[in-house]
């Protein structure tokens, strides 16, 4: 089938969809768009179902040579873009030709982009999605987890081009050049913490460790005391915030391990999960609390805006 | 019940975790199976997915068709149902094929070294004890096994290995393990099974599933092989 063929997969980009759900007992994680805020979007651009198949672009360098005439839409990190040779904007739909090459360049404000195109990527579904996970060896165009590779090609449908459409720029992406807020919604083993510990956590600026990925971000600031509570393995939520021995948190995220030992302090809201996956090693964040009933009125709100 | 369970703790926006009991038992994780089935079946599709463990369930729903109060609801109502119900709940037995010898498992002689007994003894006390699918996680189809008889209970190494190969049956602790991939491990390696244990393709995807019971049987070289074991994994062809 035709689609589009990659002529150079950039630093590292992946099929994604919403995630893989329903097999988390077989020890099988959620993968996923890691910004799902720009993710959506992308589909909803291109009149997509919201689990249709994208691209996630990290940084950027993807060359791709259209065969066939669709639409695409591209959001989340600042990328410059080209198509053939003029220079194009993200957060809008763009007709394409067969014979088209769309190239990224290098993100200059957030770091991951999402490419979706009408009617979505088809690639084969592995526990009912296509999400790429390096680490599982699961999804992705050979199911086996790999992320695009130069040769490939993507299998889409024709589709006739029609009016451009774009996202209003006050729901773009805001990439924060200072340190993020990040809410967490308290829980776990949150009362287990002392009320020192606690408030050290809270008033840290954290940097996001070079060793950070899909799987996990390791953040580094003064080491907390962790309290000795014995644990036993137990499943972990998405953004889980843990303390390992070593004082230092770990956030986990789209791509990690289903359970695990280590004390928690609770989870990141899923609206800033997609501002983590904008957010460079390097930059700082700092935690807010947030109640469940925060976190779940705010989510009812977004959705019935 | 035990006093002051079950307990249930919001995880994130959009799971709650669930304690049975402060250690695992037979009744815990008769109750977590049980819970997990009954929610499955209770929630439809205000559920998303569930994650059970040694001692607890991770709970995850979706907050917009139902709110985290309701769910507490709906999760104490099943446990209570369980008291209610009284019928025991019939595990699954399953019995996996291991070649153990020091070239299918290189940690047997430290093992020995550390409990003071034979390899033999080391082996003999693997493969006569039940064991119960506690949790599965780290990978795809790694299941978490207990508990290892105390004797031959052994602390992970200093320095995992880079490549523990597929089909690796491994001790932590008093936890045991097969290794469903090749991965990097710090466990301590006693065997190999011959057999696949997680297939993407077919089902069952694993040929355990939490709540069931495990038992080793020893092989000898000849029918590892036989039973399509790689020669090449015991002659560090494959790490």
């Amino acid at each position: 089938m035709k689609g589009f063929k990659v002529l150079n997969p950039g630093i590292h980009s992946l099929l994604q969809d919403m995630g893989r759900f329903g097999y988390h007992s077989l020890g099988i994680t959620s993968g996923g768009a890691f910004d799902q805020y720009s993710f959506g979007w992308a589909n909803q651009l291109c009149h997509n179902l919201d689990n249709a198949g994208c691209i996630e672009i990290l940084v950027g360098g993807l060359i791709l040579e259209a065969q066939v005439t669709t639409q695409i839409a591209i959001t989340g990190a600042d990328v410059p873009i080209k198509i053939n040779d003029s220079t194009v904007e993200s957060w809008c739909t763009h007709n394409i030709q067969a014979g088209d090459t769309i190239a990224f360049g290098y993100a200059t404000a957030g770091c991951r982009a999402y490419l979706a195109v009408a009617g979505g990527i088809q690639a084969p579904l592995i526990f009912n999605s296509l999400s790429t996970v390096v680490r599982e060896s699961l999804g992705g165009l050979t199911k086996l987890g790999t992320p695009l590779e130069k040769g490939d090609v993507l299998s889409c449908s024709s589709n006739s081009h029609c009016t451009e459409r774009s996202v209003p720029a006050k729901y773009h992406c805001e990439f924060n050049t200072d340190t993020a807020e990040i809410r967490m919604v308290t829980g776990y083993q949150y009362e287990q913490f002392s009320q020192q510990q606690i408030s050290q956590f809270f008033a840290t600026d954290y940097v996001i460790s070079s060793n950070s990925d899909r799987m996990g971000y390791r953040l580094e600031g003064p080491a907390i005391e962790v309290p000795s509570c014995e644990m036993l393995s137990e499943g972990i939520s998405l953004g889980a915030v843990q303390l390992p021995a070593n004082g230092m948190p770990i956030i986990l995220l789209c791509d990690r391990q289903t359970i695990g030992g280590y004390p928690k302090l609770g989870s990141v809201f899923s609206q800033d999960i997609a501002k983590l996956a904008q957010m460079m090693p390097g930059k700082k964040l700092r935690f807010k609390p947030f109640s469940i009933e925060q976190a779940q009125r705010v989510l009812q709100e977004s959705t019935s805006k | 019940m035990s006093i002051g369970y079950p307990k249930v703790v919001v995880a994130s926006e959009n799971s709650t975790i669930v304690y049975f009991s402060e250690r695992p038992c037979r009744k815990t994780s008769d109750q977590i199976d049980y819970t997990a089935n009954a929610l499955k079946i209770r929630l439809g599709e205000e559920l998303i997915d569930l994650i059970p463990s040694y001692h607890s369930l991770l709970v995850i729903y979706d907050p917009l068709k139902i709110g985290f109060q309701k769910i507490e609801q709906e999760i104490r109502d099943t446990i209570g149902r369980w008291k209610a119900s009284n019928q025991p709940q019939q595990s699954r037995i399953v019995e996996l094929p291991v070649y153990y010898s020091p070239e299918s498992g290189p940690d047997l002689q430290r093992i020995a070294d550390h409990s003071g007994l034979s390899i033999d003894q080391v082996i003999e006390l693997h493969q006569q004890t039940e064991y119960t699918v506690y949790a599965m996680g780290f990978a795809p189809g790694f299941a978490y096994l207990g508990e290892v008889d105390e004797r031959i209970a052994m602390p992970r190494l200093a320095t995992p290995r880079h490549n523990v190969p597929q089909g690796a049956v491994a001790i932590a602790d008093r936890q045991t393990a097969i290794y469903p991939s090749q991965s990097p491990g710090g466990w301590n390696l006693v065997g190999l099974c011959p057999l696949g244990l997680f297939n993407a393709d077919k089902r069952p995807h694993s040929p355990m599933q939490v709540g069931d019971k495990l038992r080793f049987k020893s092989i000898d070289r000849d029918e590892f092989i036989q039973l399509g074991g790689s020669d090449k994994k015991l002659t560090g062809e494959i790490t």
